[in-house]
């Protein structure tokens, strides 16, 4: 049975809904509204599926003045809001409560403008992820951070849970990529925070707004860097005999002064699961294997490649396979940013999402094996080596509440694992739901207190993204209007 | 005189700034000074110093990752990165020796809390771009921390990369943890001479534009390319504008040709090799480059390349000024003839005409407290500002006055 708590709806604001859907209706009109329940019901999730209400009312705006006009009206009558992109969270960052309007920006999705020379794009926040680089690759420039949603999910999306990728070693993540942003706070104030030039003036709010997970705005366009695209990139595979092996390899490539664009990590279940969606090639015989993927020119590709396959012939690797031709290369990845959808045809899963120093790779892979074993359930493992991020992916049965229960426990057992090991709970997927009860794990009382501070000066009645990212108890506590209370100095 | 705190433990800073914070009594936040005339003049009844904070604390060369205490000098830190092979890839810019504070003295906690970054931040990034994680005590002496060791990491808000610029007036950092980088196993530059300010601009866009992987473009007008010490360029008597290339020894030669053939309309450049790429490019590291004649202001204006020089050209309408680009146009280090107000009138109207903003730097401290140093906000955003001060410091206390003049 799922176990994490979902506030119980304020009837008070569902008693209102007629006159609500009125008043947005006089505002906005009413082609922006979803009202019926069928249409509702498509809106009652996102990615993690294991938990759904129907919120009372959609609202797809077109436009930030739409934006501003929904807000502004929901704040002046005590409504919550669920900002939403695609609804790809892995965490429940969209999911809604019966009693909150769903604002989903899905339908802004245009290119405002697109600046070769000084290598930006301002675009609005509904566009997908790929639907960016799309637009630019013809003239050499792409959009770095790669989340394997990219398919489907939002720039929107994207700077709220401050998503990554696989290429993140080399190019950074959303944060890393965003000059500035167009939002709208809570009472319908639009701000523009950050800008085009590089450097931001007065104290550093884009950084506090990237990876909020909606608490303290809705953004509704964006200025993205774009980068040139490299001359080539090519992957190369490497099959280990065990975990040791492969984490020590992708030291010895760092500590060789060489930085991959991408260093994947694939545990022997993930491997198996992949190479049967994909055919991409892997090994099947290994225990661990490395996806390294290098850029640059022909040569250059070439002499890097070779440099690491001499660093990884030291750790007795059982194979070594340079990617063939472009056909390979794209299988490779196509695998790897499939696992997710691969290890889904087999069974349920929870995917983790935690970080970990590289140090502890075989002790962590160890560690969860063995809590995933003590609940009797089977895992696979992803992780971006490069950068510590760990996608441990639990297998189980969503007809068993019991594997449910004990899939969910394992899961916090694994992330509270991760937090000792001196990484953190999540490296790219966002707190969402899922994590909430665990930030108490990270963050000291008094952490969360400089947190839910600064949720506050953007959004003083705690009505954005309700019950996400902070402790349940705590943002009850800060919507009953207690926002002053915060723990005394030591 | 003013009393002076310098703790030498976090619990100990903490305990003071608790103490301090239940007295209101307002405090001054230095390192080892080298920022001390730079920005406004900070209100205070103390002074709290960092410099007792000091020493790397965590080094994992095959991580990429370091922490620090965050009173430990600059060049502590690279010089233990340096023994293995790695560096702070953003460049810090040591302000000391252009502001009459000694040089040598930018701790680690300073870079952070100015984030000032130097001429390779155009491809690795800000200081706070690799900046990880801090620990940090607020103006209610509440000892914090935010981010962590990882690359990647999302749990919460990046308060640890919203403290970056605030300039000490919303916590005192007192241990981060950031990114490092290996040193490049080789490096070069190209020098393209006499080009007047907007086809210099145009040239290193279209480096920029590239995949080659450019690691500094900058610009300099004749009279900052003559204080340029290494022999090969010094003597050129025109402007200098400069491309560095950073990458292993047997792809060197290779990107080198292919930059020279995009830039091919531009002229021949002069090369440089590895040491004098390496000596060129840290003389951007303390501004030398810069006339610094008696009595002048400094600026630092963030903008768009391309309208950089447009904001120069405006500027030279009204005085004589020097400006050296650098991030291929997108940050002017701009100096201009002693006026009352540091020529504040023109420059920030020449900005706000093209989009950016302008920070003073250096200028005689009754200056920097009349006149804004940084760029006012617009009013919704300076509610969020006054909002997150507020949060982080409800009294006021930390480094009061040193951004804005009333809190």
């Amino acid at each position: 049975m799922p176990h994490i708590e979902l506030p119980e709806p304020d009837v008070g604001v569902l008693r209102r809904l007629p006159i609500l859907i009125e008043g947005l209706k006089s505002r906005v009109g009413q082609d922006l509204l979803i009202v019926d329940e069928e249409g509702r019901r498509a809106y009652e999730t996102d990615a993690f599926t294991a938990y759904r209400r129907v919120p009372m009312l959609v609202v797809l705006p077109r436009t930030t003045e739409e934006v501003s006009k929904i807000l502004k009206y929901c704040h002046e009558n005590g409504v919550k809001v669920i900002p939403r992109g695609a609804g790809t969270s892995l965490c429940g960052g969209s999911l809604p409560t019966e009693d909150a309007i769903v604002l989903c920006i899905s339908k802004m999705n245009r290119v405002i403008e697109i600046d070769y020379t000084n290598r930006l794009a301002r675009l609005e926040a509904g566009i997908t992820n790929l639907q960016i680089t799309a637009q630019v690759a013809a003239e050499g420039f792409f959009y770095a951070p790669d989340p394997s949603s990219q398919l489907a999910c939002t720039l929107a999306g994207n700077l709220a849970m401050n998503s990554g990728g696989a290429h993140c070693l080399k190019y950074g993540v959303t944060t890393h990529n965003i000059l500035g942003v167009k939002m709208v706070l809570i009472d319908g104030t639009v701000v523009e925070i950050g800008g085009s030039a590089l450097e931001r003036n007065g104290y550093d709010l884009l950084s506090l707004v990237i990876g909020s997970e909606g608490q303290l705005g809705v953004i509704t366009e964006a200025t993205v860097k774009l980068v040139p695209a490299p001359e080539g990139a090519r992957p190369m595979m490497i099959g280990f005999r065990s975990p040791e092996a492969a984490g020590s390899c992708v030291s010895a490539i760092i500590a060789a002064g060489i930085i991959p664009v991408a260093i994947e990590y694939m545990d022997h279940a993930a491997i198996e699961v992949c190479e049967a969606f994909a055919g991409a090639g892997y090994p099947l015989d290994v225990e661990a294997l490395l996806i390294v993927e290098v850029e640059g020119s022909e040569s250059e590709i070439g002499i890097l490649l070779g440099r690491i396959a001499e660093i990884a012939a030291r750790f007795d690797p059982k194979t070594v396979q340079i990617s063939a031709d472009a056909d390979q290369s794209a299988r490779i990845w196509a695998g790897r940013k499939a696992a997710f959808g691969a290890i889904g045809r087999i069974s349920d899963y929870f995917c983790m999402d935690g970080t970990i120093p590289l140090a502890q790779l075989p002790h962590a892979l160890t560690r969860i094996s063995q809590i995933c074993a003590e609940y009797g359930l089977k895992v696979a493992n992803i992780f971006h080596a490069g950068d510590g991020n760990l996608h441990p992916l639990i297998l189980y049965d969503a007809n068993s509440p019991e594997q449910a229960d004990n899939a969910e426990q394992a899961g916090e057992a694994i992330l509270k694992l991760c937090v000792e090991l001196g990484g953190c709970l999540t490296g790219e997927h966002g707190v969402g739901i899922e994590k909430r009860e665990l930030m108490t794990s990270q963050f000291s009382p008094t952490d969360l207190a400089v947190q839910t501070r600064i949720k506050t000066v953007f959004d003083p009645t705690w009505r954005l993204n309700p019950a996400k990212v902070f402790p349940l108890a705590m943002t009850d506590v800060m919507r009953a209007g207690n926002a002053a209370s915060t723990p005394e100095a030591a | 005189m003013t009393e002076l705190f310098r703790p030498a433990a976090e619990w100990e800073l903490q305990s003071m700034v608790a103490r301090l914070a239940r007295e209101k009594r307002a405090i001054e936040v230095v390192g080892h000074g080298a920022l001390r005339n730079t920005g406004r003049v900070a209100n205070a009844d103390v002074v709290l110093t960092t410099v007792g904070l000091k020493g790397v604390t965590l080094y994992e060369p095959t991580e990429l990752v370091m922490s620090a205490r965050s009173g430990t000098p600059v060049f502590e830190i690279e010089s233990v990165l340096a023994a293995r092979g790695q560096m702070l890839a953003f460049e810090p810019v040591d302000l000391g020796p252009t502001t009459g504070a000694p040089g040598g003295a930018l701790t680690i906690g300073g870079v952070f809390a100015t984030n000032f970054s130097g001429s390779r931040r155009i491809s690795a990034g800000s200081a706070r771009d690799n900046l990880l994680g801090v620990r940090a005590v607020n103006g209610r002496g509440e000892l914090f921390k935010s981010g962590g060791r990882v690359m990647k990491n999302v749990a919460g808000l990046d308060v640890a990369r919203g403290l970056t610029g605030s300039w000490g007036t919303l916590a005192i950092m007192t241990e981060v943890t950031f990114k490092v980088a290996p040193l490049p196993q080789t490096m070069q530059t190209l020098a393209y001479v006499g080009l007047p300010d907007d086809l210099a601009i145009e040239a290193l866009n279209v480096a920029m534009a590239t995949p080659l992987e450019v690691s500094g473009a900058v610009h300099l007008p004749k009279n900052c390319a003559e204080r340029l010490r290494v022999p090969k360029l010094k003597d050129a008597r025109k402007s200098l504008t400069l491309l560095r290339l950073e990458t292993f020894s047997t792809s060197i030669d290779e990107r080198r040709e292919k930059l020279k053939a995009a830039l091919k309309v531009y002229g021949t450049p002069i090369e440089l090799d590895q040491e004098e790429t390496f000596s060129l490019w840290s003389e951007f590291r303390t501004l030398s480059v810069m006339p610094f004649s008696t009595g002048t202001s400094l600026w630092r204006i963030a903008t768009l390349p391309t309208k950089a020089p447009e904001i120069v050209a405006a500027i030279h309408k009204f005085m004589d000024a020097v400006a050296f680009y650098d991030w291929a146009g997108g940050l002017v280090w701009l100096e201009v003839p002693a006026a009352a107000d540091a020529g504040a009138a023109d420059v920030r109207r020449a900005v706000a005409v093209s989009g950016g903003h302008a920070t003073l730097i250096r200028a005689e401290p009754e200056i920097r407290s009349s006149v804004d140093v940084f760029e006012p906000l617009k009013p919704e955003i300076e509610r969020l500002t006054r909002g997150i001060k507020q949060a982080f410091d409800p009294n006021g206390l930390l480094n009061r006055g040193r951004m804005y003049a009333d809190f």
